[in-house]
C-alpha cells in the first residue's frame, strides 16, 4: 500500500463528480482527499484525488475511471514530476497576552493571519501538503479549535515535460 | 427541422436507431410518451405485467438479436422495478436502453409523488445515465444512449426524462454526429501484442482457449471457430459464452467452473497457456484463485481494458474489439509453425471419455432426463430453438446437457444470477426471433418470481414454451443446505403441488401440461412445442437430485466432486 495522487479531467456536467466518487466506494477504495474545481476551460473540471492503495488497485482505479463517459483523461501525478499544493485555514485558540508570540512564531512559515478574534486567530497557509502538516504541528500546542484543508491539487511540472506522462489507458 | 413534442421525439429517436420493439408499462410520468405511441410509431410496444419483466424481455431481445434492447417505465416504482434488470444487464454486458419518466422539472428534489432519484440509484450499474430537463438536449441524449450502450463493452444505460420535457414543443433534429469527448472505446488492437500472442500459441505445449460471452457480444464467433481449427486448440466455453463455438464441435470441451465438467476444469487448469477471449475470470469459473491454472501463462483478449489483469495477471494483454483481434491473431498464426500438442489433445480427450456428465435414472423422474428430452426434441425439429433459463440447478443442467451449435441460442442470467429471468427473457427473444421456437427451462422457484408475464406472452401473441423443472424446492439452495449446512432445510420447501402450474397456465390463457413420469415426458414436451400458443409444462421431478459435478465455493477447480459412483446407473 502506498499513497497516490490521481488527476482527472472531466466534463463539467451534473453528476460527473458523483460518478467518479461512487466508483471509489463501490469498488472499496478509500479516498484520502478530493479536490475539484475549474480548469483553463469552462466546460472542464479537474479532480485531484489522493488514495491509499496498491499498484494493482491503482491500475484498476485508473482503468475504471477512464471508462466513465464524462472523464476525458486520467493521469497519476508522480511526486517527482508534479507540483502539489494545498490550502488550509486553521483557527488557533490564543489569549491576548500570547498573541504576539504566536504571530511571531508563525511568520517564518509563510502563514498569513486571516482573522483575529478576542481569544483566537485564524491563519491561512498555502504550501506543499507536508508544509501544511508541519504548520498544524507547530500551532497544535496552543490548541487548534477548527481546521479546514482543501485537499491537494496538482499539475505536472513543465520542467519534467521531456518525460511522458502516465499514458491515458487504452 | 420539424416542430414536435418531446414525447414524439423519443419515438422518432427509437425509429432512427432501428428499434422495432420496446417493452414497458405506462404510468403517470411517462404518460406523454405513451400518448405519442397512440399517435403512431413503427416501434411495437409490448405491454409487460411488471417492469422487471419488461427489463428482462428487453435483455432477451438483445441477446437473441444482437441489437440494443429497449425498456420503458414510469418514475418511482416503475423505475425501481427496472433496477434488477439493469443490474443483470450490467453484469452480463447486455446492451440496454432504459427510458423512464421523471416528475416535472420544477418538482425534482421535492419528494413529489412517485419521485425517485433513479439516475442516482442506478449509478453503479449503468455505463452512463442522463436526466433530461431540457427538451433541446433530448435528441442528442437519446442518440448518445444508443451509442454508449452498443459500443465498447456493451451494457445498460438509462435516460430519465422529466414529464414537462416530454410535453414541450421544440425543433426536432436527430443529430448525425455525437459530442462525447470522454467516450473512447478501443477500435484497434496492438499489433505487437497480437504477434506475441501468436508466438505463445505456436510454442505452447498445453494450450486452451477459454471463451466467454464477449465473443457473442463482439460478433467474433466465426473468428473463434477459425482460430480453434487453425491451431487445433481445445476450447472451454463459459455459461455466458455457450453457443459462441458449436457445442458439437470436437474441440469444444464445454463449460468449466463450479458445475462444469471435470474434463473442462482439468483442461483449463492443467494448461500451460490460457487464451482467454471475452471472459472475465469469474469466481464461479476460477474457484480458488491461487490454485487456478497455476502453470499457465495467460493471454487475455478483451474490449474492456479494466477486465484485463483485474482478477488474473495477463502475461500478454490484448485490448480491443475481439473480431478484429482474432482476425489479426489468425493471420499472425498463419506465418508461424503449426503448434505441436498432440499429446495434450490426446490427454484432454481421454479426460472427456473418463469423466462425462452423468446421473442415475433410478427412481423418480430426473430433471436431467427432462433436459435431455428437450435437447433431443430440439434436434428433431427444423426450426431453430432458442433456450432461456432461470437460475439454479435447472440452469446448470441446461448448460450441461443442451447442445447449442449457433450463437445467441442460449440466453441466461450469469453474473447477477437473477431468478425469474427465464420467462420474460424468452418472451423478449421471441419478439426478436418470431421464426424460432423459444423454450424457457425454468425452476419452480424462478417461475413463481415472474410468471405473471404469461399474460404478456398470451396477449401479445409471443408464444413460448416454459418447462418448469419442478422439484418442489429452491433446489440449489437445498443442495447447499444438504452439503454444507448439515441438511438443515430452512425455508426452501415450495411443494410440488402449489401452485398447480398447468392450471395457472390455463388461467393466463396458455396451455398447461403436467408430467409425473418418464413416459409422459416426450409426448407432453412435443405437444407443448406444437401447441402454437404459450405453454407451460410442469415436470415434477425428484426433489433430492443434486447438480454434479460440483466445485465447492472456495475450492480449487481441479477438486471436482462428482456424482456419487453408486448412484450412477
Amino acid at each position: 500500500m502506498s499513497s497516490h495522487t490521481i488527476s482527472v479531467r472531466l466534463e463539467n456536467k451534473p453528476g460527473a463528480l458523483a460518478r467518479v466518487s461512487q466508483l471509489f466506494s463501490r469498488r472499496g477504495y478509500n479516498i484520502q482527499s478530493l479536490a475539484v474545481g475549474p480548469t483553463e476551460r469552462q466546460d472542464i473540471s479537474r479532480l485531484t484525488l489522493r488514495v491509499d492503495c496498491s499498484e494493482h488497485s491503482l491500475e484498476q482505479i485508473e482503468k475504471q475511471i477512464h471508462k466513465l463517459v464524462n472523464v476525458l483523461r486520467v493521469t497519476e501525478l508522480r511526486p517527482d514530476e508534479s507540483v502539489e499544493r494545498e490550502l488550509a485555514l486553521i483557527t488557533v485558540a490564543v489569549s491576548s497576552e500570547r498573541r504576539g508570540d504566536l504571530i511571531a512564531l508563525t511568520q517564518a512559515t509563510g502563514a498569513r493571519v486571516a482573522d483575529i478574534g478576542r481569544d483566537a486567530i485564524t491563519f491561512e497557509i498555502v504550501g506543499r501538503p507536508e508544509e501544511i502538516t508541519a504548520f498544524e504541528e507547530l500551532v497544535r500546542p496552543y490548541g487548534v479549535r477548527e481546521l479546514a484543508r482543501t485537499g491537494r491539487i496538482g499539475l505536472r511540472r513543465p520542467s519534467s515535460a521531456g518525460r511522458r506522462p502516465t499514458p491515458a489507458l487504452t | 427541422m420539424t416542430q414536435m413534442l418531446g414525447s414524439d421525439a423519443v419515438l422518432r429517436a427509437l425509429e432512427h436507431e432501428g428499434v422495432d420493439v420496446c417493452f414497458g408499462i405506462p404510468g403517470g410520468a411517462i404518460l406523454p410518451t405513451y400518448d405519442a405511441f397512440a399517435r403512431g410509431s413503427t416501434v411495437r410496444h409490448v405491454l409487460a405485467r411488471h417492469e422487471q419483466g419488461a427489463g428482462h424481455m428487453a435483455e432477451g431481445y438483445a441477446r437473441a438479436s444482437g441489437r440494443v434492447g429497449v425498456a420503458m417505465a414510469t418514475s418511482g416504482p416503475g423505475a425501481t422495478n427496472l433496477v434488477t434488470a439493469i443490474a443483470d444487464a450490467w453484469m452480463d454486458s447486455t446492451p440496454l436502453v432504459c427510458i423512464t419518466g421523471q416528475v416535472r422539472s420544477n418538482l425534482i428534489g421535492s419528494d413529489a409523488f412517485q419521485e425517485v432519484d433513479i439516475t442516482g440509484i442506478t449509478m453503479p450499474i449503468v455505463k452512463h445515465s442522463w436526466l433530461v430537463q431540457d427538451v433541446d438536449e433530448l435528441p442528442h441524449v437519446l442518440k448518445a444512449a444508443f451509442h454508449v450502450a452498443r459500443t465498447g463493452r456493451q451494457g445498460p444505460v438509462l435516460v430519465d426524462i422529466a414529464k414537462d420535457v416530454q410535453e414541450a414543443r421544440f425543433d426536432f433534429h436527430y443529430p448525425d454526429e455525437l459530442d462525447l469527448p470522454g467516450w473512447k472505446p478501443p477500435t484497434k488492437v496492438h499489433r505487437r501484442q497480437v504477434a506475441e500472442a501468436a508466438r505463445a500459441i505456436s510454442e505452447a505445449k498445453r494450450p486452451v482457449v477459454y471463451a466467454g460471452g464477449g465473443v457473442l457480444n463482439g460478433e467474433a464467433c466465426a473468428e473463434l471457430l477459425q482460430l480453434v481449427e487453425l491451431a487445433d486448440l481445445p476450447a472451454v466455453v463459459t455459461l455466458m459464452g455457450k453457443g459462441c463455438l458449436p457445442d458439437s464441435h470436437p474441440l469444444n470441451y464445454g463449460a468449466p467452473g463450479m458445475h462444469g465438467s471435470k474434463y473442462a476444469n482439468w483442461t483449463l487448469n492443467k494448461a500451460d497457456l490460457v487464451i482467454a477471449v471475452g471472459t472475465r475470470f469469474d469466481d464461479r469459473v476460477t474457484g480458488k484463485l491461487s490454485a487456478f491454472a497455476p502453470d499457465a501463462r495467460v493471454i487475455h483478449f478483451d474490449v474492456d481494458a479494466a477486465e484485463v489483469g483485474k482478477i488474473r495477471h495477463a502475461d500478454i494483454p490484448v485490448v480491443g474489439p475481439l473480431k478484429l483481434a482474432l482476425t489479426e491473431l489468425i493471420s499472425a498464426l498463419r506465418e508461424l509453425d503449426a503448434p505441436h500438442h498432440d499429446a495434450w489433445l490426446r490427454q484432454v480427450e481421454e479426460w472427456r471419455e473418463l469423466y462425462p456428465y452423468r446421473y442415475s435414472r433410478n427412481g423418480a423422474l430426473k430433471p436431467q432426463a427432462a433436459v435431455e428430452a428437450l435437447r433431443d426434441l430440439a434436434a428433431s425439429r427444423d426450426e431453430e430453438v432458442i433456450w432461456t433459463t432461470g437460475v439454479g440447478q435447472h440452469q446448470m443442467w441446461a448448460m450441461q446437457y443442451l447442445v447449442c451449435d449457433r450463437p445467441r441460442t442460449f440466453i441466461t442470467s450469469g453474473g447477477l444470477g437473477t431468478m425469474g429471468y427465464g420467462l420474460p427473457a424468452a418472451i423478449g427473444a421471441k419478439a426478436a426471433r418470431p421464426d424460432a421456437t423459444v423454450v424457457c427451462i425454468d425452476g419452480d422457484g424462478c417461475f413463481q418470481m415472474t410468471c405473471q408475464e404469461l399474460a404478456t406472452a398470451a396477449l401479445e401473441r409471443l408464444p413460448v414454451v416454459a418447462v418448469v423443472i419442478n422439484n418442489g424446492w429452491l433446489g440449489m439452495v437445498r443442495q447447499w443446505q444438504e452439503l454444507f449446512y448439515d441438511e438443515r432445510f430452512a425455508h426452501t420447501h415450495l411443494t410440488h403441488q402449489v401452485p398447480d402450474y398447468a392450471q395457472l397456465a390455463e388461467a393466463f390463457g396458455c396451455a398447461g401440461f403436467t408430467v409425473e413420469d418418464d413416459d409422459e415426458l416426450g409426448p407432453a414436451l412435443e405437444a407443448a412445442v406444437a401447441a402454437g400458443r404459450t405453454a407451460v409444462v410442469d415436470v415434477r421431478c425428484d426433489p433430492e437430485e443434486k447438480c454434479f459435478p460440483m466445485v465447492p465455493a472456495g475450492a480449487a477447480s481441479v477438486d471436482v466432486i462428482e456424482a456419487p459412483e453408486e448412484a450412477v446407473a
